[in-house]
């Protein structure tokens, strides 16, 4: 008796359960695009021999020869039995091979790409939001001033050009007419010859290439984090415990980060679980632009060429990537609000 | 003739209303302007499509204010002309997805049981797949020229967060006392919906529908420039994709070609972020008294 009741109250548990609907999600999301990308017209098989007809002028069954030795995959066989064979590897942590770059696993080709878009988004994030955070307090203290009208003019602006446009403009601004940098040289995001190591010349190589990418989601994504600060601030500036802060004669410096910084910042953390998800979704165009080797610029190419297991793996990663995220926030409100905690009791 | 006094003399009033906030008012004037010489332009103007190998890339002249793209066409005709596609996939796209959010959240809301948990789910599936990979896939699914087609893509994929916003929203409304005082008449449900809880959130779904029209933009100049969806048509989207392409970033005087749409579009959403200010006060007039 006594362990059913503990098994009763383990399940019943609020971490337990949204624990188990983020992974329950996950695979609801996989099993829904698995069987859409298949769905797609075109196949990978068709658009290979097309292109080896076009690029070497070979007629069609001599590049249908070549592709039959090439492609490993039976796309014949029934697209269920595929899906079982799939989830069956996936649950092996195996996410199979490529169709197109023959016999690579596309584990391998994830490890290659993902790391690049991970470090530009969580670069690009973290600088944001900090920098969104001071701003839009400091908008809300100055605010109907010069400093709140500037910034607030700024965000409106950036947030009426599409973030992929910004990077046009950055390139034809800074890099051709101003010629800040060399428009060639930043593309990829390694320069070539360059190995990965832990130096002080690969970090700067790396950097010096994601830094395009990086100032363009920063100044894209600012403004949003600015104007949500300061309508938090100045929520937060009404309530009893700040007059109550000041009553007591608390330093300005204390009232602001410990009773009005702290309180106005938690709604934020939502959002920017959410924008996360977000984020990796909408590098496809951005390192498109750049040509920055990210997994964006990976998901772009392997749906022209229909590689389904590329394009599902990536679907997988940031789904999983938003799912945990928001999991994550919202085991973090709990934690930082105790309200939300009593509340699912 | 007395209605379409009321009619002039309600809109005047609206105008008057929208003009007192400043950067509203800017914003309604520039969104209007552009969608009343994108409706009107195609009447008047016809464009030469026709390749001119003397004019390629020239740089903006008397002749050609905007100067000339890769085959010698004018950029500013093709701007003017360039608008009616996109403002029609926006528009389209923005009218559906707030369609189908505002409708499935109220009717989750009001009706619940297992139709509120349904809705419930598929909005937050919706939210779950991450927006944009799932765009290019739907993408490959549009047959050629089907700007329609975008629409509705572009529609499916981004109605979650509006249905979740509206179903709590509905839930708190339904609560008050005059949707009980109506539903204690024995009112339909329909009734409740359509007359005692939606015009009570109309100032939200109003902007909620234009900031939809941005993200529609977005969503679609994106697939254009990616090339994963076939439409030949000319439009800002087209004009940015191609002026990509082409290589228009590397020269001083190409440049205008892709400089062109980029504020083109910038503009255009610009107007419509701030319009949505003077719509906000317009509908919800506890704005306007708090001024």
């Amino acid at each position: 008796m006594a362990t059913s009741a503990m098994l009763r109250k383990f399940f019943k548990n609020y971490y337990f359960r949204r624990t188990l609907k983020a992974v329950a999600s996950i695979f609801v999301v996989t099993t829904l695009t698995f069987f859409l990308i298949r769905l797609m017209p075109g196949n990978p098989l068709d658009i290979y021999v097309n292109s080896q007809m076009q690029s070497l002028g070979v007629s069609r069954e001599e590049a249908e020869a070549m592709a039959s030795s090439i492609f490993q995959v039976d796309l014949k066989r029934p697209v269920l039995l595929q899906y079982t064979d799939y989830v069956t590897g996936l649950l092996h942590g195996d996410f199979g091979l490529s169709i197109v770059s023959a016999r690579t696993p596309v584990s391998a080709l994830i490890l290659r790409f993902l790391p690049w878009t991970m470090f530009v988004v969580s670069v690009s994030l973290i600088l944001s939001f900090t920098l969104g955070i001071l701003i839009g307090t400091l908008m809300a203290y100055k605010r109907n001033t010069w400093v709140d009208y500037v910034f607030t003019t700024f965000s409106s602006i950036m947030t009426a050009i599409p973030d992929f446009m910004v990077a046009t403009l950055i390139i034809v601004y800074f890099g051709v007419q101003w010629k800040v940098f060399s428009v060639t040289g930043v593309r990829g995001s390694l320069s070539p010859g360059m190995v990965a190591g832990f130096n002080a010349k690969f970090f700067i190589d790396a950097f010096y290439h994601a830094a395009l990418p990086i100032i363009t989601l920063v100044v894209c994504n600012v403004g949003n984090w600015m104007l949500q600060m300061r309508g938090s601030t100045m929520a937060t500036l009404g309530e009893d415990y700040v007059m109550v802060a000041k009553a007591r004669g608390l330093s300005e410096a204390r009232i602001t980060t410990g009773y009005v910084g702290r309180n106005a910042i938690l709604p934020l953390f939502t959002t920017l679980a959410l924008s996360i998800g977000g984020m990796f979704g909408g590098s496809v165009l951005i390192e498109t632009v750049f040509t920055y080797n990210g997994i964006g610029m990976k998901l772009a190419s392997s749906l022209g060429a229909r590689d389904y297991p590329v394009m599902q793996a990536i679907f997988i990663i940031i789904t999983t990537a938003t799912v945990s995220a928001n999991l994550f926030a919202d085991f973090l409100y709990g934690w930082l609000d105790p309200r939300i905690r009593t509340e699912g009791r | 003739m007395s209605y379409i006094r009321d009619l002039g003399s309600g809109l005047l009033g609206s105008l008057r209303i929208m003009s007192r906030n400043k950067v509203g008012f800017a914003g309604l004037i520039i969104t209007m302007t552009i969608l009343l010489v994108s409706l009107l332009a195609p009447q008047f103007i016809d464009l030469k499509m026709t390749a001119d190998i003397e004019k390629i890339y020239q740089g903006p002249s008397a002749e050609h204010w905007l100067g000339t793209d890769y085959q010698g066409r004018d950029i500013f005709k093709q701007l003017l002309l360039g608008g009616t596609e996109v403002i029609y996939v926006a528009f389209l796209a923005g009218l559906l997805g707030t369609v189908i959010g505002v409708g499935l959240g109220s009717l989750a809301a009001v009706l619940g049981g297992w139709v509120d948990t349904i809705a419930t789910a598929a909005a937050e599936l919706v939210i779950t797949i991450p927006q944009y990979p799932l765009l290019l896939v739907l993408a490959g699914f549009i047959r050629l020229n089907s700007p329609a087609g975008l629409a509705v893509i572009i529609a499916a994929v981004g109605w979650g967060g509006l249905m979740l916003t509206i179903r709590s929203q509905v839930l708190s409304l339904k609560e008050r006392d005059y949707v009980q005082a109506a539903r204690a008449l024995g009112l339909p449900v329909w009734h409740l919906l359509l007359k005692e809880i939606i015009p009570n959130m109309m100032s939200y779904i109003l902007t909620s529908l234009v900031m939809r029209m941005t993200n529609a933009i977005y969503g679609m100049v994106g697939l254009i420039f990616l090339g994963v969806v076939p439409i030949a048509q000319n439009n800002w989207g087209v004009m940015y994709s191609l002026a990509n392409r082409q290589g228009a970033i590397f020269g001083v005087n190409s440049a205008w070609y892709i400089l062109a749409p980029i504020f083109t579009i910038a503009l255009f959403q610009f107007g419509l972020i701030n319009m949505n200010r003077s719509l906000e006060e317009l509908f919800n007039p506890r704005l306007r008294r708090g001024e």
